[in-house]
């Protein structure tokens, strides 16, 4: 990352809502598509070394994108999001939940709200997510919370071998 | 009933409860006339926090003091770190996705 670019990631407890900006150096309509465009979305949007891949993407007020992040055994954990808002190259917003395989939501799901802005070139996106729930949050970052979660096992573990010996 | 931590510490008084809990430990009616609430909706609190973890109770006598579980607190905190480490990784992919788009434009 370009370290004159701006990343911003602050999290509103109280409102249940993450708030997170980032520069791109890039114009605007660029950035739009990368964010609204299914073969561009699949070639960034998932953390490596998770990947996603999208099935289908109707981007229009009313349309789905059901695609799958799948983890590097080959695991797949599908999503599905639904377009409820486009201001075309400004805004757009969305409904995010989990999804079986046959496109059957598990609820309540996710808000996201997506503002785009450009000055000199720069574009600025600025992503708000309101979760109702952070049980069902963390299982966005699975691959990695199940890791920590076990690593945070692990470490009591050795804790209370290591008190044992003192 | 497993409680959401999102949703127990997204209530004022809750929060307010933590911190105070935070600097000292605490008995049930002690918290009340903090606060000025009934015994009742106190417990109701204190129900929501210890079923999430984030405060632990300590029998002394006859009393029951609540400790805050600062552990769980940072656990919290720790998967929001990885939550924001996923994003920035996904945005270090678009970085590099738009480099490669704007050099086969030219």
């Amino acid at each position: 990352m370009n370290n004159d670019l701006l990343f911003d990631f602050t999290v509103d407890k109280a409102a249940q809502t993450v708030y997170i900006t980032r520069e791109f150096d890039a114009e605007l309509p660029l950035v739009w598509d990368a964010f609204t465009k299914q073969e561009i979305l699949d070639q960034w949007a998932a953390p490596a070394p998770m990947r996603c891949k999208t099935k289908y993407m109707n981007f229009e007020v009313g349309g789905r994108r059901f695609y799958a992040m799948i983890s590097p055994d080959g695991q797949e954990r599908w999503l599905l999001q639904k377009y409820t808002s486009i201001t075309p190259k400004t805004n757009f917003k969305l409904y995010n939940s989990f999804a079986d395989k046959d496109e059957n939501p598990e609820l309540p799901g996710s808000e996201w709200d997506y503002n785009f802005s450009e000055q000199n070139g720069i574009t600025k996106v600025n992503i708000s997510i309101y979760n109702e729930s952070l049980e069902r949050m963390e299982r966005l970052t699975d691959g990695f919370s199940k890791g920590f979660t076990l690593m945070l096992a692990n470490l009591d573990d050795l804790l209370i071998t290591l008190s044992r010996k003192s | 009933m497993k409680q959401d931590i999102f949703q127990a510490i997204a209530d004022p008084t809750r929060r307010a409860i933590l911190t105070l809990i935070a600097i000292q430990a605490l008995t049930p009616n002690a918290m009340a006339e903090k606060f000025d609430m009934s015994r009742q909706a106190v417990s109701k609190h204190i129900k929501v926090l210890y079923e999430c973890d984030l405060i632990k109770p300590e029998h002394s006598g006859r009393e029951i003091y609540y400790h805050f579980n600062a552990k769980k607190m940072q656990e919290f905190d720790n998967w929001l770190a990885q939550f924001r480490q996923s994003w920035e990784t996904q945005f270090n992919q678009l970085d590099k996705v738009l480099s490669t788009i704007k050099k086969q434009k030219k």
